[in-house]
């Protein structure tokens, strides 16, 4: 008995009757399409969110006043602790530092030639476009004698500069940022629509001193920074550089050991490497809900081959008669089950990555079919067709021939 | 060649023991030609279920060229029904999927025959029995006695040493049943060893040999002058 034979009669009995099989593989296709489509949203989201937390800038530490913690307030003063020498002091002291960024920010309103418009305003030093790997498309970034002095001179970003002007070039045009004036001096170029939700785009960049005087008010001593970007030279030296950098503060802010810290560093891959990880249990929770179709499948499967074999008793008994083992009955209908899994699968998987090809651009989504997604669909649909057609080939091959025989 | 001795079968329905043959003794020699004859219960087709290995003795032995064939396990029956006997049903056993030429090709997919072997084998079993034409027909296209002549072909696919048939004329009209029974002469004939299962005594007196069945004994066994 050859293989291949057993395969052609368990083909032959698939074709016998086309609807019927095919209503059976439908809810292997459902299930494994869902499992596709799913597999491929989620994946879509991880790209997005790892784009969108790299476009913040790569080798980044992001360090701010320490939040509060437990049930007193602890009053004026409290997450002010960072100060311009604090920055001073990183770039001086810290190795492989490739650009030290204090900022503050604060929420506007622009006016410009007649229109208005709400944004964020980051008071800045020229060193923030290399940290934040921010890059001038049109005009110039003020410099740093510039930012020192408070000069009143702006860089808006793209979105800013359409929703002011439209098509006209802003450069050198007048802006009262909460009634003080402003000359705009460059444009940011798109960083895209990769945010969180958010326009990366939206933004103004002003020096630090003119921000901090002009416009935060009184609220803020004069040397008070919000927040402070540090850029280490490459990967490698990021977590040496968040380390010096927390161990120069805790120095210079007279931090005592054991005493906890009245700022905090956030490393962007540890930051990026926690949402992904985020993004990827969700995508195994929407596959997992998935698969439960594909079970869902299994089950209609083992349903028809049950009564398939109730069917085709007389053929079974048959068979023994003219010669077929237990053995050579029980691979037939197995082969009969896992086949009919299998083109499920095959069909689920074509229409799981259209469907996400479709989700993609109606949803404005990236499209991530991952390349092991054909493998694993129709390794899955495989296993399905063995699970669920196991019990009906075995009670198939447990026949005895002669009642079989005998049966109408 | 066949040769059983004190053969018992029982079957167990619900809490009783059915006796089914009750110590049966017999030999068949290569080329008889023998009808196995008694009323409905008396055993006779349980002994025909035995001699082809669908079933295995309760006690006694039944050998096969020297073979206890009692002892085999089920792959070794299925081998042994396989090469040694083939089968004719009162109902024909056709699979209706398949063409004349499929079904008669059908044991000799599970002999392992190549593909153009057993193809060429069928023709001439189909050219044999006389349905050279029909080869591509599926059984509703044909008619009953075109259909056993189908299935008797199929019984001679892997050229056994018994041909067990039962009942084979049940569901055929007089002619095509005496055409049928003249087929199974010329096999005969040509050295095939028959074992004809039948109620009908125009069949039996067919046989050269006839064994009488009761309650599951033998009551009498008689061989014609032919």
């Amino acid at each position: 008995m050859r293989f291949v034979e057993l395969i052609r009669f368990a083909l032959g009995a698939i074709v016998a009757h086309p609807m019927r099989s095919g209503l059976t593989s439908l809810g292997v296709v459902i299930g494994v399409a869902a499992v596709v489509m799913m597999t491929a949203i989620g994946l879509g989201a991880q790209q997005r969110v790892t784009s969108a937390i790299s476009g913040l800038g790569s080798n980044l530490i992001i360090v701010s006043p320490s939040f509060q913690r437990g049930p007193v307030s602890q009053g004026a003063g409290a997450g002010m602790s960072l100060r311009d020498s604090d920055a001073e002091a990183i770039a001086r002291q810290v190795e492989d530092v490739a650009a030290v960024a204090p900022a503050v920010t604060t929420r506007a309103q622009l006016a410009a030639d007649g229109a208005n418009w709400n944004t964020r305003i980051d008071g800045v030093t020229p060193d923030y476009l290399v940290a934040r790997d921010l890059v001038i498309a049109r005009g110039r970034m003020f410099d740093e004698r510039e930012a020192r002095q408070g000069k009143k001179v702006i860089v808006v970003g793209p979105t800013v500069a359409r929703e002011l002007w439209g098509d006209t070039d802003p450069i050198g045009r007048r802006i009262r940022v909460r009634s003080v004036p402003f000359e705009v001096i460059g444009v940011l170029e798109s960083k895209g629509n990769a945010g969180l939700g958010q326009d990366q785009d939206d933004v103004a960049l002003a020096p630090l001193q003119a921000v901090r005087s002009r416009l935060v008010g009184r609220r803020f001593r004069g040397d008070t920074i919000q927040t402070m970007y540090v850029k280490s030279l490459d990967a490698d030296s990021l977590d040496r550089v968040q380390e010096d950098v927390t161990n120069l503060l805790r120095e210079t802010h007279r931090i005592r050991p054991g005493e906890e810290d009245d700022f905090q560093t956030q490393n962007m891959a540890s930051i990026l490497a926690t949402m992904q990880a985020a993004v990827a249990t969700f995508t195994v929770f929407l596959a997992a809900v998935a698969a439960v179709s594909l079970v869902v499948g299994g089950v209609g499967i083992m349903n028809i081959m049950l009564v398939s074999v109730t069917e085709r008793t007389r053929e079974i008994g048959l068979r023994m008669a003219l010669g077929a083992k237990r053995s050579d009955v029980l691979i037939q209908f197995a082969l009969e089950s896992v086949a009919l899994s299998m083109a499920g699968g095959l069909i689920g998987l074509t229409i799981g990555v259209l469907g996400a090809l479709g989700v993609a651009r109606l949803a404005d989504w990236p499209a991530a079919v991952p390349p092991w997604a054909a493998p694993l669909a129709l390794g899955f649909s495989m296993v399905v067709g063995l699970v669920f057609g196991a019990y009906p080939s075995w009670r198939a091959a447990r026949l005895d021939p002669i009642e079989a025989l005998r049966r109408e | 060649m066949i040769s059983v001795a004190d053969l018992t079968k029982v079957y167990r329905m619900g809490d009783e023991d059915v006796p089914a043959l009750a110590g049966v003794s017999l030999e068949i020699g290569r080329g008889e030609y023998v009808a196995v004859i008694g009323p409905s219960g008396s055993g006779k087709s349980t002994l025909m279920n035995i001699l082809g290995g669908l079933d295995r003795p309760t006690s006694g032995s039944y050998r096969f060229e020297g073979e206890e064939v009692g002892e085999f396990d089920d792959d070794q029956l299925a081998g042994f029904r396989r090469r040694r006997i083939g089968f004719v049903f009162q109902s024909f056993q056709l699979l209706p999927r398949l063409t004349a030429l499929q079904n008669v090709e059908l044991p000799m997919i599970y002999a392992g025959a190549a593909p153009a072997e057993r193809r060429a084998r069928a023709r001439e079993l189909l050219e044999r029995v006389g349905l050279g034409s029909r080869m591509g027909h599926r059984p509703t296209q044909l008619s009953g006695g075109q259909q056993q002549r189908v299935a008797i072909a199929r019984s001679l696919a892997n050229r056994p040493d018994l041909l067990l048939a039962d009942e084979p004329t049940g569901a055929l009209d007089t002619h095509t049943g005496e055409e049928v029974l003249k087929l199974f002469h010329e096999l005969n004939a040509d050295g095939l060893t028959l074992a004809i299962v039948t109620h009908d005594p125009d069949v039996a007196n067919e046989a050269h040999r006839r064994v009488a069945f009761r309650d599951g004994l033998i009551v009498s066994d008689e061989r014609s002058a032919a």
